[in-house]
């Protein structure tokens, strides 16, 4: 099992949602996040005094899945969240050990 | 004592031409005054917008442009200075500013203090055609708001307690004696200078005052870098509007009388106003790309700045003419002004009313139209360009007074009390730290 953590431009979050589901993968937990990534944030000016926007506003979306849906679940949010501008996010994947429903207590394979 | 009351009367709009048959609609008979229903409704009236103007008006206005965790602590700033304002007029404002000084070389400078708390104020004392209470109570509503204009550039960073020394002193000291130069038959008023409303005497006033503020202060920690965006311009917005309505009774009610130059005055009012806020919201679509909300409610402000010396001087086209100028430059001023120079001006209190005010004042000399008010000759319609001598005299004068004053006031505070809270009270915010509240949890 694979733990995928993908950080998204905020507005590409239902695409990849619709689509995800459309793939057959059963839930997932969006958080609101600020980020930064290689261009580092801007600055910007607001009435004559400028600041730094250091951190932009992204989502973090984090699906479990079996570890043969892996690079399908990695091809939809590629190509869902891409914009092809600066800002567009990543994708990380972690080994995931154990996985429990807890209402039923299933756990694993069975509790994806 | 009656020429002195009538000069007042009539003094505001006259600038102490001591023409007094001037005004216009004034059917007084010159040696005896009498009071007048009318005016007086209307002075009544105006007094009520004019406080509307800084409670809850200015409180909301500079509210919320500041950052959450400073909201309470800049409301408290217009609240608390109306309370002790207020009260310091009662005591000698209003003595040093109206009142003529026995020494005559004096009152070219500061009032008597014949008045000090009022005591000589009978239920019957008249100025002009309206009660001398009246008269009293409609200034200190002037009294109140130029004092606290100046906290828009000392926001996020000014202790409580510094502040409210700092309105006090500085409402004896430096706007008592300039409304007496202008208004109470001082040096300014001798020389001709036009003010209706207090272009010079509040605005560039209030402004200057601002300007060395918030240079003697220093930039707020993170100026430069942070995000220092309002919190919430809803509120800007309903305290821009709240400012807008009350300054009819700032405009047309300093004609002190209810005929036609307050009708005048009111016009032009509103004509330069939306001028400015047009003027401003276009310059900024075009420089840069959008027009911003802040920037709309700060041009009808500089409109309404710079069109308080001139209305009910000017006619409508001057009007038009005024807040399209103020609009432009007061927004030059606000944004790349206060970059070139590198000043924090944080709610551009000079930018705004320092810039707008000076603006008036001048054009005021340019604008100026005999047919609506024969006090005033200008130089584009009346040939009048000397008129422009004493306009820009009443503009370095104040300035140069308003300045040093602030100057000397704010060091002196600094020594005793101290101007601005410590770094920690900064950075986790005043609403917390001075006043113990906040504005929502």
């Amino acid at each position: 099992m694979k733990l995928i953590t993908a950080i998204i431009k905020p507005f590409k979050l239902d695409e990849v949602r619709e689509q995800l589901s459309a793939l057959g993968i059963q839930g997932m937990t969006v958080t609101e996040v600020k980020g930064y990534g290689r261009q580092k944030g801007h600055t910007e000016i607001y009435r004559g005094a400028e600041y730094a926007v250091s951190f932009l506003p992204k989502l973090k979306i984090e699906v479990a899945v079996k570890s043969e849906m892996l690079d399908a679940v990695i091809d939809t949010v590629t190509a869902k969240a891409k914009t092809g501008q600066i800002g567009d996010g990543k994708i990380f994947v972690t080994p995931l050990e154990q996985v429990v429903r807890i209402r039923t207590g299933e756990t694993d394979g069975d509790a994806l | 004592m009656n020429m002195q009351s009538l000069k007042k009367a009539g003094g505001t709009a006259l600038a102490g031409l001591g023409l007094l048959a001037l005004t216009a609609g004034a059917a007084f008979a010159q040696d005896a005054p009498k009071l007048d229903s009318g005016d007086t409704a209307w002075m009544l009236t105006s007094t009520a917008l004019v406080l509307l103007m800084t409670i809850p008006g200015l409180a909301l206005f500079y509210g919320g442009m500041v950052r959450k965790k400073n909201v309470l602590a800049t409301v408290a700033q217009s609240f608390g200075a109306t309370a002790l304002l207020s009260v310091l007029w009662m005591v000698v404002g209003y003595t040093l500013a109206f009142k003529a000084n026995a020494s005559e070389s004096v009152n070219q400078f500061v009032g008597g203090l014949d008045y000090i708390f009022l005591k000589p104020l009978t239920l019957e004392s008249l100025s002009g055609t309206i009660p001398e209470s009246l008269f009293i109570v409609f200034q200190m509503t002037f009294a109140i708001i130029t004092p606290a204009l100046i906290a828009g550039a000392v926001a996020d960073r000014m202790k409580f307690s510094a502040f409210l020394w700092f309105v006090g002193l500085w409402l004896v000291l430096i706007y008592a004696p300039i409304a007496h130069w202008v208004w109470g038959g001082g040096w300014l008023a001798g020389l001709g200078a036009l003010d209706f409303a207090g272009g010079a005497v509040v605005h560039l006033n209030a402004g200057t005052a601002a300007l060395v503020a918030c240079i003697v202060l220093g930039k707020r920690r993170g100026y430069g870098t942070e995000n220092m965006s309002p919190h919430n311009l809803v509120l800007s917005v309903i305290g821009a509007s709240l400012l807008w309505v009350g300054w009819f009774g700032f405009n047309a009610g300093s004609a002190v009388t209810s005929g036609f130059n307050a009708a005048m005055a009111m016009l032009a009012t509103q004509i330069a106003t939306a001028a400015a806020a047009l003027a401003w919201m276009v310059a900024e679509w075009v420089i840069a790309k959008k027009p911003s909300v802040l920037g709309m409610i700060s041009g009808a402000v500089a409109g309404l700045v710079a069109i308080t010396p001139a209305a009910g001087f000017v006619d409508p086209m001057g009007a038009l003419f005024i807040g399209l100028i103020a609009g432009i430059v007061c927004y030059i001023a606000a944004v790349w002004l206060k970059r070139a120079l590198g000043y924090d001006d944080s709610l551009d209190a000079w930018g705004v009313h320092g810039v707008g005010g000076a603006v008036g004042a001048i054009l005021t000399g340019v604008f100026a139209n005999s047919a609506i008010n024969s006090a005033g000759k200008g130089w584009l319609i009346d040939g009048n360009i000397a008129q422009l001598g004493p306009q820009f005299i009443s503009v370095a004068a104040v300035f140069v007074y308003c300045g040093i004053g602030t100057f000397i006031i704010l060091k002196v505070i600094d020594l005793i009390v101290g101007l601005r809270v410590p770094a920690e009270v900064e950075v986790e915010g005043l609403d917390i730290n001075l006043h113990g509240e906040t504005v929502h949890d």
